[in-house]
C-alpha cells in the first residue's frame, strides 16, 4: 500500500513539486542560515583555532579570546611556577593600524606579538616566507586576509620583502600563513611578542594580553588549569572552555543569534504553511479515493500511515534538495573566503529532525480528515 | 454468531438517523430487505427514498442506529470497527457510480488494489489483476491510466477491482448512470455472468431503468423502507414494461 501511496503523490505532479520545493526552500533557509551562522561563530574564536595551545590564561574578568584586559609582564613568571605547568610563553594580541607606505592606505590589523624564543602560537601554515625569519628585528609574517586587504589599489599584490608601517614604525613583511580569519579587528599580523609590546602596539601600563601553557606530560589540559586558576588568581580556560566561553559571550551581548534564529524560524514557518496547506489540500482532493480504499477495507491505521509516508517522503526529497544546494552554496562561500560558512554535523541533523517534524505536523490535517473520513462518502455523488 | 442461511444479506428491522435535535432525520425506517445467494437484486425506488443508506449499511460502511444486518450469517452490526474493516476486505466488492479508480495508477494497479490490502505482495497481486482484466476484455490496457480509457473501459476496471479478490457480495452503485446504452449492457452482461458463475450476490442501487431486466429480483424502496419485492425476471418485466 506504501507503493499505491508514493504513485497517488508522485502522480499529482503540481502538488508534488509544490510540496518538495516548499521543503527544499525550508531546508535551504535553516541549514544556510545556520552554516552562516555556525561560520561566523567560527570566527569569532579564530585565536583559538589559529594559535595552538591548551591553556589560555588572562586576566580574571576576561571571558571572551578577543578581549584584551592586559595582565603584568610577571603572570607569565607565576604561570610557570605553578606545579604542572610544562612550560608558559607570553602572547600579545591587539588591534592597531597599519599603513602601505606605497599608496598610504591604511587598515586596522590584529597584531599578535609571540615569544621570540619559543614562538609558540605560530600560525601552522606558511604559504610563503618561512616562520624563522620573524626573529629578524622589524619583521612580521601577515596572513592571507591581509594580503587581500592590503592590495588593493596596488600594482602588485603585496607579499614577501614588502614594507609595512605599524604605528609608525616600518615593518618588512617575511612571511604570509594561511590562518582563520577574524570576526572581530581586521587581517592578523604576527611579530614577536617583545617587539609587538615596545614598538607596534599602543603603549599601556600593562600590556600581557594572554599565556599559553601546556601540561606535563600526564595531566589534563583541565586540571591545570584549575591549578594555575587557583596559584595565581587568574583566569585560565582550556581551548575548549575558551572556545565556548567566547560562543556564550557572543550570545549574550550580540543579536546576531536572535537575527540567524529569526531567520532559521521563518524557514520552519514558511515550510510548515506551505507543506501542511499543500499537503492538507492534497489529501481534500484525493478524500474520494482514499474513501473507496477504507471502504474496500483498507484499516484507517495504514491509511493514516500512508499519509505519513507521503509527508515524510517529499520531507526527505526536499532535504535533499534543500541540503545539495546548501552545500554548493558552502562550497561558493568558502571558496571566496568572504562569507562565514561552517557545518558540523549537528546542523544536517537537527534540520533532518525539524523537516521530519514539519512533514508530521502537515501530514496531521489529513490524518485527523480521513481518520473520521466515513467509508460511506463513496456512494455520495 | 454464525447462522446457516441461504440468503447472502438479510436486514431486520433496521433504523438510520442522520442529524440531530430539530434536524434529525429518520432515513431508514424499521425496514427488512433480503438479498440470496447467487442472484442479481435491485434496490429501486426515487430519489431520497434511503436507498444508498440502505446500501452503506448492508455493505458495513455506516452503522445502523437499530435493527439487525447479517451478511453471511455473520451479524456485521454487532462487529467491532477493526474487525467490520477485515469483513469487508475479504467479502465485499464495491463498484461506485464514479468509478473511484486512482488515476495515478495504471488499470493493473488499480485493480490489485484490495489484494494489496490483503496483505499479498505487490508482484502476486499485479499478475492476478492482469488475469482478471482479460476476462472483463481489458488485458490490452493493464497498463493505461484511468484518463486513457472510456467510461465503460473505466467500469470494466472497476468491476474486475471489485472481483479481483473474489467476494462473495458485489456492492455497486448505480453502475452504468455515467454509461451509454452499449456499454451499459456490456457492463450488466458481467455482473449478470458474475452473480450466477460463482454464486455471489450482487447488489444493485439504481435509477437506471434500462437495466432492470438482468434482475432476478427486485426490491423497491419508498419512504425509507422496501415496501414490495419483485422475485421473477416475469414479474419484473411486466411490472416495468413502460420503462424499458
Amino acid at each position: 500500500m506504501y507503493l499505491v501511496a508514493l504513485k497517488m503523490l508522485f502522480g499529482d505532479q503540481s502538488k508534488y513539486m509544490m510540496l518538495v520545493s516548499g521543503m527544499a526552500f525550508a531546508t535551504l533557509l535553516m541549514a544556510q542560515q545556520s552554516a552562516l551562522f555556525c561560520g561566523l561563530m567560527s570566527w569569532t574564536y579564530s585565536p583559538l583555532v589559529n594559535i595552538s595551545a591548551s591553556i589560555w590564561v588572562a586576566d580574571s574578568k576576561v571571558e571572551q579570546v578577543n578581549e584584551n584586559k592586559p595582565m603584568r609582564d610577571t603572570d607569565a613568571d607565576r604561570i610557570r611556577s605553578v606545579d604542572g605547568v610544562a612550560w608558559a610563553a607570553p602572547l600579545y594580541q591587539g588591534i592597531v593600524v597599519a599603513r602601505d607606505p606605497t599608496n598610504s592606505n591604511f587598515k586596522f590589523i590584529t597584531l599578535v606579538g609571540l615569544d621570540a624564543t619559543t614562538l609558540a602560537g605560530a600560525p601552522g601554515r606558511i604559504v610563503q616566507g618561512t616562520l624563522d625569519d620573524l626573529r629578524r628585528p622589524g619583521t612580521a609574517i601577515i596572513d592571507e586576509f591581509a594580503v587581500e586587504r592590503f592590495s588593493e589599489g596596488r600594482d602588485q599584490p603585496i607579499g614577501v620583502g614588502d614594507l609595512l608601517e605599524i604605528n609608525d614604525n616600518q615593518v618588512e613583511v617575511v612571511g604570509i600563513c594561511d590562518v582563520q580569519r577574524p570576526f572581530i579587528g581586521g587581517p592578523f599580523v604576527y611579530t614577536t611578542y617583545d617587539r609587538a609590546v615596545s614598538t607596534y602596539a599602543y603603549k599601556s601600563r600593562k600590556m600581557l594580553t594572554f599565556v599559553l601553557a601546556e601540561p606535563a606530560a600526564g595531566l589534563s589540559p583541565t586540571d591545570v588549569a584549575r591549578r594555575i586558576e587557583a596559584g595565581t588568581g587568574l583566569k585560565a580556560f582550556t581551548r575548549e572552555e575558551f572556545r565556548w566561553s567566547t560562543i556564550r559571550w557572543f550570545f549574550r551581548n550580540t543579536g546576531i543569534p536572535m537575527v540567524m534564529g529569526i531567520t532559521v524560524f521563518i524557514g520552519l514557518v514558511v515550510g510548515m504553511a506551505i507543506s501542511a496547506q499543500t499537503f492538507y489540500s492534497f489529501v481534500l482532493e484525493n478524500t474520494r479515493f482514499l474513501g473507496a480504499l477504507k471502504a474496500m477495507g483498507t484499516p484507517t491505521p495504514v491509511l493514516c500511515k500512508m499519509l505519513l509516508f507521503q509527508s515524510v517522503a517529499v520531507g526527505l526529497i526536499g532535504y535533499g534538495i534543500g541540503i545539495g544546494i546548501t552545500v554548493a552554496f558552502g562550497r561558493m562561500a568558502l571558496s571566496t573566503r568572504q562569507i562565514p560558512y561552517a557545518m558540523p554535523w549537528q546542523v544536517p541533523a537537527i534540520v533532518l529532525g525539524i523537516v521530519l517534524l514539519i512533514s508530521s505536523v502537515a501530514a496531521l490535517g489529513g490524518i485527523l480528515r480521513i481518520a473520521r473520513l466515513e467509508p460511506a462518502i463513496v456512494f455520495r455523488a | 454468531m454464525s447462522t446457516v442461511t441461504r440468503d447472502a444479506v438479510q436486514m431486520r428491522g433496521v433504523d438510520k438517523y442522520f442529524g440531530e435535535g430539530d434536524a434529525r432525520t429518520h432515513v431508514l425506517k424499521t425496514t427488512d430487505f433480503d438479498a440470496p445467494l447467487g442472484e442479481l437484486v435491485m434496490l429501486v425506488g426515487p430519489s431520497g427514498c434511503g436507498k444508498t443508506t440502505l446500501l452503506s449499511v448492508l455493505a458495513g460502511t455506516l452503522n445502523a442506529d437499530g435493527g439487525q444486518v447479517s451478511v453471511f450469517g455473520e451479524r456485521i452490526d454487532q462487529m467491532k470497527p477493526a474487525a467490520l474493516t477485515r469483513f469487508r476486505a475479504q467479502n465485499i466488492g464495491f463498484i461506485f457510480q464514479q468509478f473511484n479508480l486512482i488515476p495515478t495508477l495504471t488499470a493493473a494497479e488499480n485493480v490489485s488494489v484490495p489484494l494489496l490490502i490483503q496483505g499479498k505482495s505487490n508482484a502476486v497481486a499485479l499478475k492476478r489483476a492482469r488475469d482478471v482484466l482479460e476476462r472483463v476484455g481489458l488485458g490490452h490496457k493493464a497498463g493505461e491510466r484511468p484518463s486513457k480509457l472510456s467510461g465503460g473501459q473505466q467500469q470494466r476496471v472497476a468491476i474486475a477491482r471489485a472481483l479481483v479478490h473474489e467476494p462473495r457480495l458485489l456492492i455497486c452503485d448505480e453502475p452504468t448512470s455515467a454509461l451509454d446504452r452499449e456499454n451499459g449492457t456490456l457492463v450488466m452482461q458481467l455482473l449478470r455472468d458474475v452473480a450466477r458463475s460463482a454464486d455471489r450476490t450482487v447488489i444493485i442501487v439504481t435509477h437506471d431503468s434500462r437495466i432492470y431486466r438482468y434482475a432476478d429480483r427486485m426490491a423497491e424502496m419508498e419512504d425509507g423502507r422496501v415496501f414490495r419485492t419483485l422475485d421473477s425476471a416475469v414479474a419484473i418485466a411486466a411490472e416495468h414494461s413502460g420503462h424499458g
